[in-house]
């Protein structure tokens, strides 16, 4: 038995948690693709075979779990964004910490109207 | 089995091509377009007019009569793909151990992602928006023009 933890390279704080965040919006999003491009090449089937299908997409539940994927989608694409300006910015390094906050804040900023105006869609409401 | 880490700053061996290299540039160029083409995607899609509602066969038919949707989702389904399928490689490279378990999850990955490339592409670009014979309420509104 070992008397004490194994070394670790995980380091706690921003530079993680950003990273650990990138990895579970991206694994959901790559699912959520997979999916995607098969219930879209329903329309090479019928017309009512896709319907069918993509009816689902338009129910209350299902309509809450694509709020879910485009939160996942905002932050992984803001962080990409934060990544590739810390790999080729000079600065990038520098502001790692507060470009990660400013990620957060427009994530923020473009879902709370993305989400009013599908969100209203989805419950017919207005 | 314990994993051996390379010494962060050993130099690479000069054999080859730098597949590693060329899939890290991979990521960040096409992260950064997909972040346009999906960001517009959700839109197109989502925002205008009825949203999720008014998502049907009509109008995917509506969207792809235009060669410019086409081209805009083929550039999104290989572009994501690709990304998709060389990120989960990586969480692949990073958590399974076994050496042939990690080689058989990450080969098909790269099938699962040729099938998909392959069968969307055939969809987007052989697609007929007016199917002989089906319902024309169903069709879009240039059908029966």
């Amino acid at each position: 038995m070992p008397t004490k933890p194994a070394g670790t390279l995980y380091r706690g704080k921003v530079g993680m948690w950003s990273w650990v965040l990138h990895r579970i919006t991206g694994v959901a999003i790559f699912f959520f693709l997979l999916v995607h491009v098969l219930d879209t090449a329903l329309v090479r089937l019928s017309p009512e075979a896709y319907n069918a299908v993509i009816s689902t997409y338009k129910t209350p539940l299902i309509g809450l779990a694509e709020t879910g994927l485009v939160v996942a989608i905002l932050y992984h694409a803001l962080n990409g964004v934060r990544i590739i300006l810390v790999d080729f910015w000079r600065k990038g390094a520098k502001y790692q910490n507060k470009m990660w906050w400013a990620v957060l804040v427009i994530c923020v900023a473009l879902f709370v109207p993305f989400a009013i105006r599908h969100l209203s869609n989805v419950f017919h409401i207005g | 089995m314990s994993v051996v880490i390379e010494t962060p700053r050993s130099p690479r061996s000069r054999k080859g091509a730098n597949w590693e290299k060329y899939g890290w540039m991979y990521m960040r160029i096409s992260g950064a377009i997909l972040v346009a083409l999906i960001f517009g995607h959700l839109f197109a899609n989502l925002m205008v007019g009825e949203g999720i509602h008014a998502i049907d066969f009509a109008f995917v038919g509506g969207k792809w009569a235009n060669p410019f949707w086409q081209v805009w989702d083929g550039l999104m389904l290989w572009l994501a793909l690709i990304h998709g399928t060389n990120g989960m490689r990586t969480i692949v490279n990073d958590y399974v151990e076994r050496q042939n378990v990690r080689k058989a999850l990450v080969w098909a990955l790269w099938v699962i992602c040729g099938a998909l490339i392959v069968l969307g592409t055939l969809v987007i670009f052989t697609f007929d928006p007016c199917p002989a014979g089906s319902d024309p309420s169903l069709l879009p509104s240039f059908c029966t023009k």
